[in-house]
């Protein structure tokens, strides 16, 4: 069975909160980070997690990524070997203020998170022709 | 505190940054404290993360591999030793400036000693979400058996 999951969300209002797994200890998922001249775009690592149990908050300068992975586990299960020891995934990062946070784009696909967040059109770097004479 | 996006280039985030890892290494590799581990095991956060559990029908074997098709997995069993392998190679954006780069790129393998009632004949992988899940069949004999007393 394969998972084809393609998610375009505005950051605001996207996915489910995850009030009721708060207390559970989260899991900072392993990120790459760049920058071009038209945005930031931020991409982590959330296996198990479907874009149902995907929330991204923009708030203030704040962006803020939690995912709760899922997975089948049958009954009378007895855990022999765990790498990983919680299913909570949390992250979140300052913004500077030349970030446009109300045009914020993610995909979701195969456990791999990808967030866009553009500059605002008005303060993107402009290169400076310099002429001779 | 340096999780801005920004944090990268302040001359105090890199010294941050390697307390964390430290700190990551120190707390990954907690069990060998006591100074026996499998001889096949990795060191921490090697990639991908498995969990392994077991119910009295099948052996499941999870691993937390994302952003690879289903036919990226190279899935053999030799005796008791289930061996996954694969390749995840992320582009890298020439013309951007780089921040964080902690996903992991390249080739990996991991190798997972089974129970001894493992059977290797029945054995079927799942990919979604960016978890492959193994399960493999445990043989009749290894099932608790109720015994009728007459």
């Amino acid at each position: 069975m394969v998972s084809q999951q393609e998610v375009t969300q505005s950051a605001k209002g996207g996915g489910t909160p995850l009030a009721a797994s708060r207390n559970e200890a989260a899991i900072r998922p392993p990120v790459d980070v760049f920058e071009t001249s038209d945005g930031i775009t931020l991409v982590a690592d959330m296996p198990g997690v479907s874009k149902e149990h995907l929330h991204l908050q923009a708030e203030g300068n704040t962006l803020t990524i939690e995912g709760q992975a899922q997975f089948d586990m049958p009954e009378k299960m007895e855990a022999l070997h765990a790498d990983v020891r919680s299913t909570l995934y949390r992250c979140s990062f300052v913004l500077s203020s030349e970030l446009d946070t109300s045009h914020i784009e993610a995909i979701l696909k195969d456990g791999v998170l990808a967030v866009r967040i553009p500059k605002r059109q008005e303060l993107r770097a402009r290169r400076i022709q310099v002429q001779s004479g | 505190m340096f999780e801005g996006l920004w944090g990268y280039g302040h001359p105090l985030s890199g010294q941050m940054r390697r307390l964390e890892e430290e700190l990551d290494a120190l707390l990954a590799t907690g069990p060998s404290l006591t100074g026996t581990r499998n001889i096949r095991s990795l060191p921490g956060g090697a990639f991908p993360a498995v969990n392994v559990a077991a119910t009295p029908e099948a052996i499941m074997v999870y691993l937390f591999a994302p952003g690879l098709a289903p036919k990226g997995f190279d899935i053999s069993i030799q005796q008791q030793l289930l061996s996954i392998a694969g390749t995840r190679e992320i582009p890298v954006d020439e013309s951007a400036t780089y921040y964080r780069r902690e996903r992991f790129s390249g080739e990996f393998r991991r190798a997972i000693t089974l129970p001894e009632d493992a059977d290797p004949e029945r054995v079927e992988a799942k990919y979604s979400n960016g978890m492959l899940l193994v399960t493999i069949g445990r043989r009749e004999s290894a099932k608790p058996r109720q015994i009728e007393v007459r």
